[in-house]
């Protein structure tokens, strides 16, 4: 029950209070660049969760049995860029022979995807997470960790896009339209997320 | 003559006209995730400095062996091995910084400053204006690092590289220290560069982002078209 509720706890803390985007300033670059409209940013979030998923399931095994039992820790860096390249390709590869609308739906985002700042940063976090004595993550708590990251990309992105299409009829001053204005809206929703600050540990008790 | 005046280009475009951060906005996820002080922001800029100089040097010299098709891989892992050179140096020379940027040390790897210049530059020019290009693009990002690190510091903490500014007579304003606060003096210095540089917009940096072939497709009027952003 305890455990459960750890990782209840991880999952929201990743949706709400710890917010990829919002907070962390991961995959900013995809935040700006396709939340312009909801089916693109839905599109890309779908593509982001899979990818971390996956890339985490993958990463924390070999971090855990290969590299650190080896005195490799030093090149995590390198072998989760590499790991995570290789990944997306055969995603796509098998995505397109074996799921064509999966592929339709999803494929033109994933080459984007190896370059985002998340899925390098998720599968860094959950390894920093899991050595950290105080978080002591295991594999089930890296896995929910991934998922409620990736679910709050979507939360945020879906929100954002919903904000830039009623921007899109306003009265904007010159000086700020196109990045600032974007900016400046993405700091007000920003703010809008600190209102769940502290709403995890009271929720769990 | 001709040539020095050449050199001397490649260094300073990075500084202003083409500020990878304020014209191209690239490097945005470090560039809001550390500049939360005049400190940690300078020494993001000098790790992304260093690792840009060594990988535009080294994709230049190696740019007529790395086959075409697999040229972003081969990129990224010449990235990532400078970058896990420089991650090891920061973390037994300078701690204090290695506490400050976390987890974005590492992801300088994914900062399409990094891979942006590598892709649009040093794999079509030779080894030594490639290093000026990393050289200047460095200087420029950590230019727009710090002084989003200095406003940020002095407003949310009152102090500058840790020293009392305003603190003893105002109470800071904490927001802009915290995301918020990052996302919005990020906006308001666009919006200077851009009357500065009368008008001419920042774009979403598809000129310089190495992903934009691929980008393109998602849709049309997307990245890359003039009402972008």
């Amino acid at each position: 029950m305890i455990m459960f509720k750890g990782l209840i706890s991880i999952f929201l803390a990743g949706i709400l209070t710890e917010n990829f985007l919002l907070s962390k300033f991961l995959g900013i670059c995809s935040f700006l660049g396709v939340s312009k409209k909801l089916n693109t940013a839905v599109g890309m979030s779908a593509a982001v969760i899979l990818v971390m998923l996956i890339s985490t399931a993958v990463t924390w095994p070999i971090y855990m049995y290969v590299l650190l039992p080896l005195g490799f820790d030093y090149l995590e860096t390198v072998v989760f860029i590499i790991i995570i390249a290789a990944l997306v390709q055969l995603i796509e590869l098998l995505m397109r022979k074996f799921m064509p609308p999966l592929y339709n739906a999803l494929g033109i985002y994933l080459p984007l995807i190896t370059t985002n700042c998340a899925i390098l940063g998720i599968t860094t976090l959950v390894i920093d997470n899991t050595l950290d004595p105080m978080a002591s993550y295991g594999f089930a708590e890296s896995m929910t960790s991934a998922l409620g990251s990736g679910i709050g990309f979507l939360v945020a992105m879906v929100l954002f896009s919903g904000i830039r299409q009623k921007m899109e009829t306003c009265d904007i001053p010159n000086f700020l339209k196109g990045l600032p204005i974007t900016l400046i809206a993405a700091s007000l929703l920003a703010v809008s997320f600190f209102g769940f600050q502290g709403l995890v540990d009271g929720m769990l008790g | 003559m001709g040539k020095g005046k050449g050199y001397g280009k490649e260094l300073t475009k990075g500084i202003l006209k083409e500020n990878p951060v304020f014209r191209l906005v690239l490097g945005t996820c470090p560039t809001l995730a550390v500049s939360t002080s005049a400190m940690s922001a300078l020494g993001m800029g000098a790790a992304a400095t260093i690792v840009l100089i060594c990988s535009n040097l080294a994709i230049s010299a190696c740019r007529n062996i790395i086959p075409d098709k697999v040229r972003i891989p081969a990129y990224i892992t010449i990235i990532a091995g400078f970058v896990s050179v420089v991650q090891l140096l920061v973390k037994a020379f300078v701690p204090a910084i290695d506490q400050a940027l976390g987890i974005y040390l590492p992801l300088i790897v994914v900062n399409c400053i990094i891979l942006g210049r590598a892709e649009a530059f040093a794999n079509k020019n030779p080894i030594i204006p490639s290093m000026l290009d990393g050289l200047g693009m460095g200087i420029g990002f950590t230019l727009a690092l710090l002084s989003m690190g200095i406003i940020r510091e002095l407003l949310g903490a009152g102090t500058i590289f840790g020293l009392p500014v305003t603190i003893n007579f105002m109470d800071p304003i904490i927001i802009f220290i915290l995301a918020p606060g990052g996302f919005f003096v990020y906006g308001i210095l666009v919006a200077i560069v851009n009357k500065l540089t009368k008008g001419k917009k920042a774009e979403l940096g598809c000129g310089g982002c190495p992903m934009s072939s691929a980008c393109s497709k998602i849709s049309k009027g997307e990245c890359g078209s003039d009402d972008n952003v």
